[in-house]
């Protein structure tokens, strides 16, 4: 399959790029690692009129600690991901979520930010954003700002990214020392997106749940926050009741739709489950 | 959209060869590999991304070369299947110990599978069979149900581990 014709731009900065972006408007994309973007241009179902490459701007790779954030520059693979001493060490829960991503080849190419900018309800990362309450920065020729992940998502690839703006970074406060956590995913094979996957990030103490975030992947037009699942943790022991309650809140809010992944009974009840065992590893997890 | 898109200009060193091209933007690194270079070890399975049949090493990387631009290569090291084995021709120990343990029937698969496991081995030299298991979870074999795979790379890798072999590598 061939790609539409395109004119290719490969900026050297971030000035450069979002120059380019907001001159060339509707008719421009941001390249990052392209494995969401160029098999829909195979398909010519995207047939952008100008690509603008942002793999050779020094700067937007690298994960660092900035204060009490961790920072992770958008063109960061989730390949380095895997490999990265600092989130194994601070924030293991993307670790554990990166390896589920796609395959090995792919993780060499994909990049953190095009999983959570491109606004695919399938994508893994922006739920595990959602459960970290993290901040994307982001770049337009008039200046810079920062929308949090929560506020980010608006329907399946709508997104608060305007035209002529790319998302350069997201940070996040390093997770509570000791915090427990775990990803959860069910997936038919090795590639494929969730049939629903959850996002569990929770601290013990004395017995009982001091704090707690959940998030929900693919059970929905947008990755979904269940605030309410959390509470139902927060004050009890994450006992089995407190489980029972918090997976029948994040099924509550899910609303998946019918695909060749089921109908949507199963995959909120599979929802249920994801639930259940990300709780379940998390405390195991927690000091 | 115009017909009088420009012509990039490209260059890449492929198996310690450097080539100079120019080419469309749009064209995909493996149609630049087996139509522009004539190497068509790395073969177009699914053409979508899953299969792992045009898997290259780019830059210390195994890529899907279905999947990105030739031009995202420009100025990058390329090694395919074509690059493995040694000028007079001695196999590559993974392609030895495809041979040697029946790790193929059809073949289609195998350039693709011993690319990413040449990089697999090159980031975890001793790797579990679990290991080689995930490593090689990007390439679909619909011939051999993985198992001789399996048993190839790990054969390679002991064969690349003991030191006689590293010495004549060296």
């Amino acid at each position: 399959m061939i790609p539409g014709r395109f004119t290719y731009h490969r900026p050297a900065s971030v000035a450069e790029a979002v120059g380019l972006l907001s001159s060339l408007g509707e008719e421009a994309r941001p390249l990052a690692g392209g494995h969401s973007l160029i098999p829909m241009m195979k398909l010519r179902m995207a047939q952008p009129e100008h690509l603008v490459d942002l793999g050779r701007i020094p700067g937007l790779k690298g994960i660092r600690q900035d204060g009490n954030d961790l920072v992770i520059g958008a063109m960061t693979t989730q390949a380095e991901i895997i490999a990265s001493p600092l989130l194994g060490d601070k924030a293991p829960i993307l670790i554990e979520a990166a390896k589920v991503i796609a395959d090995p080849q792919v993780r060499y190419a994909g990049t953190i930010g095009g999983n959570v900018a491109n606004g695919d309800p399938g994508n893994d990362m922006p739920g595990l954003m959602l459960c970290l309450d993290a901040r994307y920065s982001l770049v337009g020729a008039g200046g810079s700002r920062q929308v949090a992940a929560r506020d980010f998502y608006e329907a399946a690839y709508f997104t608060k990214l305007e035209t002529g703006e790319i998302l350069t970074e997201l940070r996040f406060a390093v997770p509570a020392t000791g915090h427990g956590w775990a990803y959860e995913k069910l997936k038919r094979k090795i590639g494929d997106y969730a049939v629903a996957a959850a996002a569990v990030t929770l601290s013990m103490s004395a017995g009982k749940c001091t704090a707690a975030s959940i998030a929900l992947t693919n059970v929905g037009q947008t990755p979904l926050l269940a605030a309410d699942a959390a509470k139902a943790l927060i004050g009890s022991g994450a006992d089995a009741a407190a489980i029972d309650a918090a997976a029948g809140a994040a099924m509550a809010v899910a609303d998946p739709t019918t695909d060749t992944r089921g109908p949507v009974e199963y995959r909120r009840s599979v929802l249920g489950v994801m639930v259940r065992r990300a709780i379940d590893r998390a405390k195991a997890r927690a000091r | 959209m115009t017909n009088e898109i420009a012509k990039t200009k490209l260059s890449m060193t492929v198996n310690g060869r450097q080539y100079t091209a120019e080419i469309e933007p749009r064209m995909l690194l493996v149609h630049f590999l087996r139509e522009h270079l004539s190497l068509t070890g790395a073969h177009i399975g699914c053409d979508t991304s899953h299969c792992g049949a045009c898997t290259v090493d780019l830059d210390g990387r195994s890529v899907k070369s279905c999947t990105i631009f030739a031009v995202q290569a420009d100025g990058s090291q390329v090694t395919t299947i074509e690059g493995m084995a040694a000028p007079d021709g001695t196999l590559h120990a993974l392609q030895q110990a495809f041979h040697e343990h029946h790790g193929l029937q059809c073949g289609f698969c195998t350039p693709g599978m011993i690319m990413r496991a040449h990089r697999l081995l090159q980031e975890n030299p001793r790797p579990t069979d679990e290991e080689i298991r995930w490593g090689i979870s990007g390439n679909l074999c619909r011939c051999t149900g993985y198992q001789n795979i399996v048993k190839a790379i790990r054969a390679a890798a002991d064969m690349l581990a003991s030191p006689q072999r590293k010495e004549a590598a060296e």
